[in-house]
This record gives structure tokens, C-alpha cells and sequence, in this order.
């Protein structure tokens, strides 16, 4: 009898997820809606949890955690990079001219527009692609995409930033919603010899245990970019992450910059909209 | 990445031979099942690079598991098939697409002869 009861309740839960995985996975859906049944999700998971609080990843949804991390924010391990950042950031090209000349409001205050879609270049750009593109276009070389320097000066620039709300314009040309369409698509494909999305980790088993660790929900995962990792012991991208992501499960990871990464951010970031930036963050 | 994982499968395949070998020596108890296969089962089900079960699953005698999926206990009335818990070992997804469990046998992850191993030592829990 009790068996039979065990039974029943897993093929419940068992549909659940399969009907949940198909509802999420339907294309009708516009990207409002997305936006707006992503919010519910966590917040029916996490009852009490504030939007913004989201942009604290595991620490906004657990106490504990929180604790710990709160004691290294006291000495932030990005602050180094930091300083380098502001001091790059304010450092004239050879031509004398600076970064501020390739950015709306001097580069001050602007983090939370990133990614957007350039109806000009016909893409979604990303940061730190135009922080290349604008040494590239002063005479400089491009810097590494994932850490070091682009890190350090990404991290300055949301730090002046901090405070605001993420506001990635809601895709609505056919161009747009096919970049937005083809991040939606990576975060719920499975792949990799483990067979998991991104999304079967950051959505459907946020805030569970993997072995001793908190997954974090995937709801203001892109807050606190550039972060300072202790498993890396420096700062790195958005982008170095995930790389990082796609190789625990054992799949290829896409160049940073690469297409597929800038279209998973454009998503990734739209699903934030309305949380604060609150970069450079430190993690485990 | 590659060429990686075809060391992997090469040893994996050197690893199926040794525990092949091992097993030809095992004592067979009355129930049909040597003690050592499930002390393998076990080896692999909590190897981080095989099965790393503890990710997700609590398990006796296992430190740290994660929440993620059911604890793997009472198996005999949960899969009174043995034959059925293999199977959702080898390929968790039949039975439900999005399921979050690596297909261990689909994927190749580890080796048929160690779904078997792994097998023996969760039906017994």
C-alpha cells in the first residue's frame, strides 16, 4: 500500500516536471510573458524573497550562506581589480583619447543596458565587446575576453552602475526576438555527456543541495558580473562562467563572445530586468 | 575534449576488464549476488568521476549528498524489478524527458558493466 502511495506521488511529481519542462520550452509565449512567468516561478519557490534580492544569488534565498559571505564583502577580493579597473578606464589610448569617448554618459552609470541589440551592427553587444571595440578603434589592441584587464575594467564600470535596474529593452523586431529566441533555446537545451540544461540546475533545482553546495536561482544571476571567484582565485566574465557551466556538464564550451554566449546573455539578462546592478560580486 | 574522452573510455574499458577478473574469484552468496559486486557498485556509484550518485541523492553510508533527487532507499519496493532500476539508470530520460539524471548508459558515461555493479549495490539499499 505504501508503495503504491510512494509510486503515485513520484509519477505526480514526475509529470509535473515534464509538463513544467514543456510549458517553459513552448514557443507562443512572448518574451514579456517569459519575463514575467520566470518572476513567478522563483518567487512561488521562494516565497518572501524580495525581486532584488535575487541579484545576491544562494545568498539572497539562504541565511547561512549569507552569513559567510557577508564577512568577505567586509574585505571584498575584488577590490584590487577594481582599483585597476578605474585606473585603465581613466588611462588615455595612445591617440589621448579614452574609453569614456565610447560610451553613452562618459561609461559612467551604464551597466545596466548591457547587453543590447544594435539595430547599426544588426547583433546584441555585450560590455565587453564594446570595450574592445573601442580600443580596436582608438589604434589598441584587444584585450583576452574572459579575465585580467576587460575583468578589471567591466568591474568598474558596474560598480559606478551599482543601484540601477537592469533594463534590457524587451526584444521586439523579428531580429531581436531571433537573438533572444536562440539564448532562450540554449538555457533549456539539454546537452553535454550529462544531458542537463541550464535550467535543470538554475531553474527547476534552485536552492537545492548539489553534494554540499546551493544551486543559485538563475534570476539575477547576471547582477553581479563580473565576479571575483574563489574557484578561480580572480575575476572573470559573464562569459569565462559560462564556459565554466557548459563544461560541468561535459559539453563544449562556445568561444566567449562567441554568438551563442552574447545570445544567452541577451536572455539571461532580459530575465533580470528590474534588478539592481550590484557588480563586481564575490562568489565560492 | 576528444581525445580526453576517449582516454576516459579506454579506462573504463581496462577498469571493466580488471573488475571482470575480480569477479571470476568472488564468492557467491545464497542469494545469487557476491559481496564484492555491491562493494564495486558502491565504488563507482560514489566515484565523483563515475557516478557521483552523492550529487544528488542521499545514500547510506555516503558524507555530504545533495537534495536534488529522492534518497535511494527501500529499492526493492520502490523497483521490485531489478531489471526496471537498471533502466532508469542507464537512461533516466525515457521515463521522463526533462529528468535532471545523466543518462549513465546512453551517454557512456560509465561502462554496462558498471550500470550492472552500480545496479546491484542500489537495489540492496
Amino acid at each position: 500500500m505504501k508503495v503504491s502511495k510512494i509510486k503515485k506521488t513520484l509519477l505526480a511529481l514526475t509529470a509535473a516536471g515534464v509538463l513544467g519542462g514543456a510549458a517553459s520550452n513552448a514557443v507562443a509565449t512572448t518574451p514579456e510573458d517569459d519575463l514575467q512567468n520566470f518572476r513567478e516561478y522563483f518567487y512561488k519557490k521562494f516565497p518572501g524573497v524580495p525581486l532584488n534580492e535575487y541579484g545576491n544569488g544562494v545568498y539572497g534565498i539562504d541565511q547561512a550562506s549569507r552569513q559567510t559571505w557577508e564577512a568577505i564583502e567586509e574585505f571584498p577580493p575584488y577590490e584590487i581589480d577594481l582599483e585597476k579597473g578605474e585606473e585603465l578606464f581613466n588611462t588615455p589610448f595612445a591617440n589621448g583619447k579614452t574609453y569614456a569617448s565610447c560610451f553613452k554618459n562618459g561609461g559612467i552609470g551604464i551597466r545596466q543596458n548591457f547587453p543590447f541589440y544594435s539595430k547599426e551592427h544588426k547583433q546584441v553587444k555585450t560590455l565587453e565587446q564594446v570595450i574592445n571595440e573601442c580600443r580596436t578603434r582608438n589604434g589598441e589592441k584587444a584585450l583576452g575576453w574572459k579575465k585580467g584587464d576587460i575583468a578589471a575594467i567591466s568591474a568598474y564600470m558596474a560598480y559606478t552602475s551599482r543601484g540601477k535596474a537592469i533594463h534590457i529593452k524587451t526584444p521586439t523586431t523579428a531580429d531581436e526576438i531571433s537573438w533572444y529566441e536562440r539564448g532562450r533555446k540554449h538555457f533549456y537545451a539539454k546537452r553535454g555527456q550529462l544531458n542537463m540544461s541550464c535550467a535543470n540546475c538554475h531553474q527547476d533545482n534552485a536552492g537545492n543541495y548539489i553534494r554540499a553546495d546551493i544551486l543559485s536561482p538563475a534570476l539575477g544571476h547576471v547582477s553581479h558580473f563580473p565576479v571575483y571567484r574563489a574557484k578561480w582565485g580572480s575575476m572573470g566574465t559573464m562569459h569565462r562562467r559560462y564556459g565554466g557551466c557548459n563544461k560541468q556538464v561535459r559539453a563544449l564550451p562556445f568561444p566567449a563572445q562567441s554568438d551563442e554566449y552574447k545570445a544567452l546573455e541577451y536572455f539571461h539578462s532580459y530575465m533580470s530586468n528590474g534588478i539592481e546592478v550590484n557588480g563586481p560580486g564575490s562568489r565560492k | 575534449m576528444r581525445r580526453f574522452s576517449r582516454i576516459v573510455s579506454t579506462t573504463s574499458i581496462i577498469a571493466v576488464a580488471i573488475t571482470g577478473l575480480g569477479l571470476a574469484s568472488a564468492t557467491v552468496s545464497a542469494a545469487g549476488t557476491s559481496k564484492s559486486d555491491i562493494e564495486k557498485g558502491q565504488e563507482i556509484a560514489f566515484s565523483r568521476k563515475k557516478g557521483n550518485c552523492l550529487a544528488c541523492h542521499k545514500i547510506k553510508g555516503g558524507k555530504l549528498p545533495g537534495n536534488i533527487a529522492p534518497p535511494l532507499v527501500a529499492m526493492q519496493q520502490r523497483f521490485p524489478d531489478k531489471a526496471k532500476l537498471r533502466a532508469q539508470i542507464f537512461d533516466s530520460t525515457v521515463a521522463s524527458p526533462n529528468s535532471i539524471m545523466p543518462p549513465f548508459g546512453r551517454h557512456k558515461i560509465i561502462s554496462g558493466k558498471e550500470i550492472d555493479l552500480v545496479t546491484e549495490f542500489i537495489y540492496q539499499l
